[in-house]
């Protein structure tokens, strides 16, 4: 499992290639980018994710052992930013390798939903009428009852 | 203990951290503590369905116990990925 929270950019392309090289006998690799939406209308100047040192890699271990766990995955790995961001950055991404492609995409799913509201970051969007934070949804909470 | 605070509990107590001297046994008796300490306290602990708690780092609820806790964290509900 590799965990990397961090503040500056990371590669896509490069990450993806790094992890699916890394991988023996998989037959899939899935992969899930996280970018920042501008906000219709009034347009986002920047976004400011905060984040719990410490618990934030606990967490985010927790939930890659867990799917590791449950389905029969290669490897997982998570990269989430902090900091400051603006629209059409990259967040984050998740990539999960299996022998078969069912057991990545489910497994990168769950990873997504559980990084949603059990990773101890915190997001505030700030527009030129002034700045938010941003509220999780009823919905994200609810996704976790489908595992 | 260390207790910490995130995003907009943050902000409404204005400090990010601090060391607290307290004999409560639950977190929810340390709540009760600091609420009565001055308003903005009371502003950031007045609706507790709207805060999430972590105890030395891992997410818990309002009767868990922080016997041995070294840090307690409190902060909204997480918004990640």
């Amino acid at each position: 499992m590799i965990i990397r929270v961090q503040s500056e950019p990371f590669d896509l392309g490069a990450e993806t290639e790094g992890f699916a090289d890394a991988q023996q006998g998989m037959g899939a690799v899935v992969t899930f980018t996280g970018i920042v939406r501008d906000l219709p209308g009034e347009g986002l100047d920047r976004m400011e994710i905060e984040h719990y040192p410490g618990m934030t890699e606990k967490a985010l271990e927790k939930i890659a052992a867990q799917a590791m766990d449950r389905w029969d995955l290669g490897d997982v790995l998570i990269i989430h930013r902090y900091g400051n961001l603006k629209a059409d950055d990259r967040i984050m991404m998740v990539a999960t390798s299996s022998r078969h492609r069912l057991h990545a995409f489910e497994a990168a799913e769950f990873l997504m939903d559980y990084l949603k509201s059990r990773a101890p970051f915190w997001k505030k969007e700030f527009t030129q009428s002034g700045a938010e934070w941003v509220e999780a949804k009823d919905a994200d909470e609810a996704a976790l009852d489908r595992w | 203990m260390d207790v910490l605070y995130f995003a907009w509990v943050r902000e409404r107590i204005g400090i990010p951290r601090e060391k607290v001297e307290s004999s409560a046994k639950t977190v929810a008796e340390l709540v009760e503590e600091l609420r009565g300490r001055e308003e903005r306290y009371e502003v950031a602990f007045s609706d507790l369905s709207a805060l999430r708690v972590a105890v030395d780092q891992e997410l818990t609820d309002f009767d868990a116990s922080l016997e041995g806790a070294r840090e307690v964290a409190f902060f909204p509900p997480m918004t990640g990925g």
